[in-house]
């Protein structure tokens, strides 16, 4: 945890820097400032990027390891426990910043290499291949032949705003985070600004919902300031459940106060005096990071009562989902909050009317609020300089899937699909060839490898009949068969509905059914299941449409995305699947097709016992073989082989 | 758990607050592993709520559990990017080696298995967590491995 700071710099922080409009700073304070931003360092600083996925990477044994380092020796140094700083993929990262030197980051600083990366740096040695890059800054010593982080083809293209501070500073240290600036513009809002004025202000920065809506964030503040209540509420969404989705974790866990700030300057736009955090129960580093900087927030006076004295009060409230998809969607997150089960309801009325315990509530994703309290410090018109003519400013994106590298992404709207995959990420993994990307989540879209030319907006996606959504972007290779995951997809989505409108609960059920029915080959199908089978399939894209215009939230109207954007893209391999009965990307198991290499099988007899439709025939000590028409592609016999002689097409 | 300490937990949270129900099932879950009719039905009593809207609320999320965890608690990823490196196959691997279906706990109360949505490490796909230590990058090898330890240990 971090460490307490004294009075005298909390003084000094709140009093000199963050009070100071100007940004202009005498040299005494600039040399403070220079200390506490650790930009000019005493002793050695080790930085550890210890967020979620750092930690599942063995981040908590390398700082284990650093500290038996440091006490063998008797060494001082500060360790600083970080946030994730976006690349994934190179997890844990160790950083070093010696006194006088840039700060230097290690990749895959695992707890057995520890020692040596230590010992290399500090005998100022360090080897290319072990280190990622380094941060510079004017005041300090380069390394030599060492890159810029910056400068990496990840880093070089995208634009942090939102996370200029994640994997920089402690999510643990307010005094990081107000060191960079933070809490400035909280102070400036509640002190010079009225609610009409923020409202104003994010609504000319046209700063549009990143939760997957793309609702205008300022027109939908303005209805519920302009809504007459004694009771307002402001819900922050942090119900990140789409598979392969992490980056309001990253803002959380690396940047807490930002959040923070943010509800707090919407809270006082909107007139709320309480706030809510709704957080995916599976964050459980998330939730202890935000509980220690609300009570740090607390004590230095920037939440709870009369607010930097302007009478403003502010409580937040954390509330843990407790894992249902469906809980993402607005009315229904009101409903988990007030103690019932998540289903959505019809609207209007509106939340920004009548809400949660029937008063205007506002619902914003984590990322949307942590636009804002950069858009109250450098003014609407800078915060329009990004990004494209509809959609303005950046976009956070998690990478996953088959890329080269993984993690997440904050890139200025405009840019293409393409330059992230190949510029960004670096490629598909092993020289494979890039077949689809999948945006979205789940209720997402796939976008064919030829449409990667269009760029990231809001208008430009829909063109392609995409949508942002929440920013999961996953690549897929050509070893990936989009009818499994079409099927995939629906069976999330199947399990995740909440059952009280028909379409949804019934219709996703039927659209599983027949990719089930797809992807698989019957021992025996008479001609009544066959016709009853392409009946089905027949039935899919106009069931689809059904699902889409009639369910009554965004889940259900979602749900049909996967199975008709690979229709329409990938058509061709549903057909194979349907007429072939082939998978070429063998990710459907019961369509494999199974052959014995009469040169490797020694006739051991076991897959013969273990088949259980009696297909594989063969003696003792000849080579066996399997009669194609009787296998039902079960695959009991490959993975009963010792010999590897079992092979599939 | 004893009626005392489900009444230490409720003391903590307003009555007749229905807002309160699903913080309150999350601490006693988190203190006791699983909820019971009994803890439903104290609940119910205190909030002045009827227990079959209290079990209606709690089944409805995936959060609460009925029955313990087993000795080995072994939850699997599904995210999509673990499903794209075949998470799917080690789970059938994982219910044929351990003989549990995923959602139960075993016979001897000692192997149980969850499945996960996503745990946010898609760099490290397919994922699996026992207990408290995260096994990444999984292979088959690596697997069967781990399959043959859970089994050694539970015997």
């Amino acid at each position: 945890m971090g460490s307490v700071t004294s009075n005298d710099t909390r003084e000094f922080l709140v009093e000199k820097i963050l009070k100071n409009y100007s940004n202009i700073f005498d040299k005494a304070t600039s040399e403070r400032l220079a200390l506490i931003r650790r930009h000019k360092v005493e002793q050695p600083v080790l930085y550890i990027g210890t967020g979620t996925c750092g930690l599942i990477a063995g981040a908590d044994k390398t700082l284990e390891a650093v500290k038996n380092y440091l006490s063998q020796r008797n060494l001082q140094a500060e360790i600083v426990r970080v946030g994730c700083l976006g690349l994934c993929s190179a997890e844990p990262l160790l950083d070093v910043q010696m006194p006088g030197k840039a700060r230097v980051s290690f990749h895959k600083a695992t707890e057995d290499k520890v020692e040596g990366l230590l010992n290399s740096v500090f005998h100022h040695s360090l080897d290319p291949e072990a280190v990622l890059g380094q941060m510079t800054h004017e005041s300090q010593e380069e390394w030599p032949n060492i890159p810029v982080v910056s400068q990496l083809p990840y880093f070089s293209m995208q634009q942090r705003i939102i996370l200029q501070n994640a994997g920089i500073i402690s999510p643990y240290l307010i005094d990081d985070y107000i060191a960079n600036g933070g809490y400035k513009s909280l102070y400036k809002t509640v002190l010079n600004y009225t609610s009409d004025k923020v409202c104003e202000l994010v609504d000319q920065s046209e700063l549009r919902g990143r939760g997957g809506g793309g609702y205008p964030t300022g027109k939908k503040w303005q209805v519920t300031l302009n809504t007459g209540s004694d009771q307002k509420y402001l819900i922050c969404n942090a119900d990140e459940s789409d598979p392969g989705a992490f980056m309001n974790r990253a803002i959380i866990e690396g940047d807490p106060h930002r959040v923070l700030e943010g509800i707090a300057i919407a809270s006082y736009a909107i007139g709320a005096n309480n706030a809510y955090i709704y957080l995916r129960s599976d964050y459980t580093q998330s939730l202890a990071i935000l509980e220690y900087a609300i009570n740090q927030a607390k004590q230095y006076g920037f939440l709870g009562n009369n607010i930097f004295g302007s009478g403003f009060n502010l409580n937040i409230f954390i509330r843990q989902g407790a894992g249902a998809f469906v809980c993402g969607e607005e009315t229904a997150m009101i409903a988990s909050i007030e103690g019932r089960r998540g289903m959505p309801q019809a609207k209007p009325p509106y939340p920004a009317e009548k809400g949660l315990f029937g008063h205007p509530t506002i619902v914003n994703n984590v990322e949307t609020l942590a636009n804002i309290p950069t858009i109250i410090e450098h003014g609407p018109l800078w915060f329009k300089s990004v990004g494209t003519r509809e959609s303005k400013g950046t976009k956070i994106f998690s990478l996953a899937g088959k890329s080269t590298h993984t993690g997440f992404i904050e890139i200025p709207m405009g840019i293409t699909i393409a330059e992230i995959v190949h510029s960004i990420a670096g490629g598909v993994k092993n020289g494979k060839r890039l077949k689809a990307i999948q945006l979205g989540g789940p209720s997402g879209v796939c976008i064919p490898a030829s449409n990667t030319e269009t760029a990231i907006g809001y208008e430009t996606l829909q063109d392609i009949d995409a949508s942002i959504g929440l920013g999961g972007l996953i690549i897929l290779d050509e070893d990936t068969c989009m009818v499994n995951l079409a099927k995939y997809f629906m069976g999330f989505l199947q399990k995740e509905s909440c059952g009280k409108c028909i379409p949804c609960r019934e219709g996703t059920r039927r659209m599983l059914q027949i990719l089930d029915e797809v992807t698989r080959r019957p021992k025996e199908e008479s001609s009544h299941e066959t016709l009853e089978r392409f009946k089905g399939v027949v039935e899919l894209e106009s069931l689809a449409r059904v699902i889409r215009d009639t369910s009554l939230c965004g889940l259900g109207q979602n749900a049909p995305n996967p199975v008709l954007s690979s229709l329409k893209w990938f058509r061709d391999e549903f057909e194979e699947h349907i007429f072939d009965r082939k998978c070429q990307a063998g990710m459907c198991h019961d369509l494999r097709t199974f052959f014995i290499d009469a040169s490797v099988c020694n006739g051991c007899n076991i897959c013969l016992r273990k088949c259980p439709e009696g297909a594989i025939i063969g003696s003792v000590k000849m080579p066996h073989f399997i009669i194609e028409s009787k296998c039902t592609g079960c695959g009991l016999c490959f993975d009963s082989c010792k010999f590897n002689a079992i092979y599939y097409k | 758990m004893t009626k005392e300490k489900i009444e230490s937990i409720l003391a903590g949270y307003a009555t007749n607050k229905k807002e309160g129900l699903l913080p309150i099932l999350q601490d006693i879950q988190a203190q006791n592993g699983y909820l019971t009719e009994e803890i439903l039905a104290e609940v119910g009593k205190y909030l002045n709520l009827p227990a079959n809207k209290i079990y209606g609320v709690a089944t409805f999320y995936d959060q609460f559990r009925f029955s313990p965890c087993g000795q080995f608690h072994i939850r699997i990823c599904r995210g999509t990017s673990c499903h794209l490196f075949g998470s799917s196959t080690y789970l059938e691997r994982l219910e044929t080696g351990l003989k549990v279906k995923a959602g139960h706990v075993s016979r001897d109360k000692k192997v149980s298995i969850e499945i996960t949505s996503c745990m946010g490490a898609c760099e490290s796909a397919p994922v699996i967590r026992v207990n408290d230590e995260y096994h990444t990058h999984v292979t088959e090898e690596g697997l069967k491995a781990l399959i043959q330890s859970i089994k050694e240990k539970t015997k």
